[in-house]
């Protein structure tokens, strides 16, 4: 598979690009922001997705979704990386979509169809702590008649404060076991966490809520089985972002090195800032081919897609890291001030970073598969 | 994609009955296969091994059948890549015409002169050599002076050559000569091949700080040049010259990558060991080993996606910059961890144990990577200008 996008996956970008940009450019997170909406994400834009099929674009043309792959969602997730656009997409259309397909034929005719309509919100209820560690889950499940009765605490849950529904990990006897949650249920409190990217999850607590048998998605105790498969496609769809975040980033600089005047001159015209504006686009271009990589690699069901997924995440995610820095110091006074979209990449950037496991997360991962 | 899984069958099965046990494994630099007229092989399977390819074509797999080549589609040759690392086999053949040449005269060469330079070239019976870089033509090589003066049918040439890569043992030299000196640099420069057995050429090697000489000075006396040996326009050599510098980039920012042995951290393990936890016993070592392996296989990745960037003409001719910019920054760094990662172990300069000081050498070796072909900063330049569009660039 060669590494680049095919014809039909590029019409894709520029359709995502294209509406993005007419429907939810920046103006539309600030306006989010400055208003203090009570919901912090538009459900209308979550429609449009679904009209789209961006909402769909994982879930099976059964089920009223497009029926692609990982590339295709990678793509997606970049647009939304370059547009900062805050959007249930990931954590619905990506992460939630997912996991509901190892669901039963009921839970995935329940929910899947309105999620790629973009009418109903699924979130994933897997971090606890201050960092992502998929395997130290300590909520639990214990079996209670006919069901179980889940207690713990989540953080991090991705547009959980607007989720339809929940799926929570937590550990039973057999292992993890996936449950669908309602967030309604008696015991279950949601407080809405708005982020420092004015994008929103969420932290909910668990006050030994009563599930039936039915809510376990997947087979109880098989958890970790179904979250690794989750996890490796979430992680290069998070790559991609970093990789529109960090490109994005990189393009509004180089705009502003082309147009900004100092000393009498462009000051792109300073070899210190042309060799950093250099470097930069070289690690772009290599985190750019590490996520696609790890996407193909999802689709094709490689063995190393795993390994992939944390290669790209590290690469990715210390890019566009370097990427805001560099942008913001280039910028210089300006590109502190609220005004310019500069910071807000930053903040998306940290936001992502810590999305799924940071580069130091992903970069352990690599040592341990190599034997060291 | 079944059809691509039948060439990996295949081929699969005549490399595991066709490479040579000797072939395979990391390969010191004594048994490397360079060809040649003097050519040198550490064992009969050397030879055997580079016969072997060398009658498929895949010495030189995606050029043409005609010219000798093996006829490889780009996912075929990436297949055959796959399948000679899944071996480990060593290169049946290193050779800059392979890498350098042949990719200029496929592009800028009269049928002719393929005809006659591109088959003894995969077969590796013509070991080539590079004769750019000049005493007073560095970073700046556009100022070359070594001179072509015209002589009706033939030039004489005259002028000296630096840091020409086994000028010593190479049989012919593919070589910038100044045709027109009242021209602008770079549009009176003329790219010419000819044999370094020809009266007036001579070669002494430069001793470098890894105790090595892989490189000479090349000295030219009156030396005859057929004008039939003229690869491209007259006084266009320049064109050539960055077409064959892209090729010569790439490679370098290959260098690091292409059979790059065992990951860093294994052998970090086997100096330094293991802690109850089976983790390297140096952690701050371990973390900086590990995000060179990150930055490596998305590097990997890169220049996969630029060959075939390449083959789909989506690539821009200065990629090439980017690749031999980072890939030689990464080798450097590979290089330094591998030194620390051998600690005591790898200061030996001489004597059995130590290969004779292999890792310190190779160490001191890299260093060159990132100012051969252009300097780190050189490529720099070049990618703000052409690939960021950057005033004043």
């Amino acid at each position: 598979m060669p590494l680049i996008l095919t014809e039909e996956q590029t019409m894709l970008q520029q359709a995502a690009d294209g509406f993005l940009n007419e429907q939810a450019p920046i103006a539309h997170l600030r306006q989010l922001r400055d208003d203090r909406d009570p919901e912090g994400v538009s459900r209308d834009l979550w429609r449009a997705f679904g009209d789209m099929g961006f909402a769909g674009v994982l879930i099976p043309e059964a089920h009223g979704g497009m029926g692609l792959g990982a590339v295709e969602a990678g793509v997606i997730a970049e647009s939304l990386g370059r547009a900062l656009t805050p959007s249930p997409f990931f954590g619905t259309a990506v992460l939630a979509a997912r996991t509901l397909a190892a669901g039963s034929e009921d839970q995935r005719a329940e929910w899947l169809p309105r999620m790629a309509a973009g009418q109903a919100i699924v979130s994933l209820a897997l971090d606890e702590g201050a960092k992502h560690r998929p395997d130290r889950i300590a909520t639990t499940a214990e079996r209670a008649g006919n069901g179980f009765t889940l207690k713990g605490a989540k953080a991090m849950v991705l547009d959980g404060h607007v989720a339809d529904a929940l799926i929570v990990a937590a550990r039973t006897d057999e292992g993890t076991t996936l449950f669908l949650v309602d967030p309604k249920a008696a015991g279950v409190m949601v407080e809405r966490t708005v982020m420092v990217d004015a994008h929103n999850a969420a932290r909910v607590m668990l006050a030994d809520v009563a599930v039936d048998a039915d809510a376990v998605v997947g087979p109880v105790g098989g958890g970790d089985a179904v979250l690794e498969g989750v996890l490796t496609l979430g992680r290069a769809c998070a790559a991609s972002s970093l990789v529109g975040a960090g490109d994005q980033a990189f393009r509004i600089t180089l705009d502003y090195l082309r147009t900004r005047q100092q000393f009498g001159k462009l000051i792109g015209e300073f070899q210190a800032l042309q060799h950093r504006a250099a470097h930069l686009f070289s690690e772009i271009e290599i985190a750019r081919a590490a996520a696609l990589a790890a996407l193909q690699a999802v689709d094709a069901g490689r063995d190393d897609a795993p390994m992939a997924a944390s290669v790209a995440k590290a690469k990715a995610g210390r890019t566009a890291e370097l990427a805001v820095q560099e942008g913001v110091q280039m910028h210089g006074g300006v590109g502190m001030t609220d005004e310019f979209d500069i910071g807000l990449f930053m903040k998306r950037v940290r936001v992502l970073n810590e999305t799924l496991g940071d580069a130091g997360f992903h970069t352990e991962r690599l040592a341990r598969a190599q034997g060291f | 994609m079944s059809e691509l899984d039948d060439f990996r069958t295949e081929t699969r099965a005549w490399l595991e009955a066709n490479c040579p046990p000797e072939c395979r494994g990391p390969a010191d630099e004594g048994a490397a296969i360079w060809g040649g007229r003097n050519a040198v092989f550490k064992t009969p399977a050397h030879r055997l091994w580079l016969d072997r390819m060398a009658a498929r074509g895949w010495t030189a797999p995606e050029w043409p059948t005609e010219y000798g080549g093996g006829g490889l589609s780009r996912e075929q040759a990436k297949v055959l890549a796959s399948e000679l690392r899944r071996i480990q086999a060593q290169p049946a053949l290193n050779s800059f015409g392979v890498w350098m040449l042949g990719p200029a005269l496929l592009q800028f060469g009269t049928e002719e002169q393929k005809q006659r330079f591109l088959p003894e070239i995969v077969r590796g019976e013509i070991r080539w050599c590079q004769g750019y870089s000049e005493p007073g033509a560095g970073s700046d090589l556009a100022s070359i002076q070594t001179r072509a003066e015209d002589r009706g049918d033939h030039w004489i040439v005259n002028g000296q050559k630096i840091w020409t890569s086994y000028a010593d043992k190479a049989d012919w030299i593919f070589c910038l000569v100044r045709t027109d000196p009242q021209a602008p640099k770079h549009l009176g420069i003329s790219f010419v091949l000819f044999d370094m057995a020809t009266p007036g050429v001579t070669t002494r090697p430069i001793t470098l700080i890894s105790g090595k000489s892989p490189f000479c000075e090349t000295f030219f006396d009156d030396v005859r040049v057929e004008k039939a040996n003229l690869v491209g326009a007259l006084n266009r050599g320049w064109d050539v010259a960055k077409h064959l510098l892209a090729h010569e980039r790439t490679m370098i920012g290959a260098m690091g990558e292409v059979g790059a042995g065992r990951p860093v951290g294994q052998v970090a393990a086997d100096h330094i060991g293991l802690d109850e936890t089976g983790r390297l016993d140096d952690p701050m070592l371990r973390a900086r080993i590990a995000e060179l392996e990150i930055d490596a296989a998305a590097f990997r990745l890169a220049m996969e996606r630029v060959g075939d960037q390449v083959k789909a003409s989506q690539a821009h001719p200065a990629i090439a910059s980017m690749l031999k910019y980072y890939g030689s920054e990464l080798n450097k760094r590979r290089h330094e961890l591998l030194m620390a990662a051998g600690g005591h172990e790898a200061l030996e300069w001489e004597g059995e144990r130590s290969r004779d000081g292999v890792m310190a050498r190779d160490w001191l070796r890299t260093k060159a990577n990132s100012i051969e072909g252009g300097t780190s900063e050189v490529q720099l330049n070049i990618i703000a200008k052409h690939l960021l569009q950057l005033p004043g660039a």
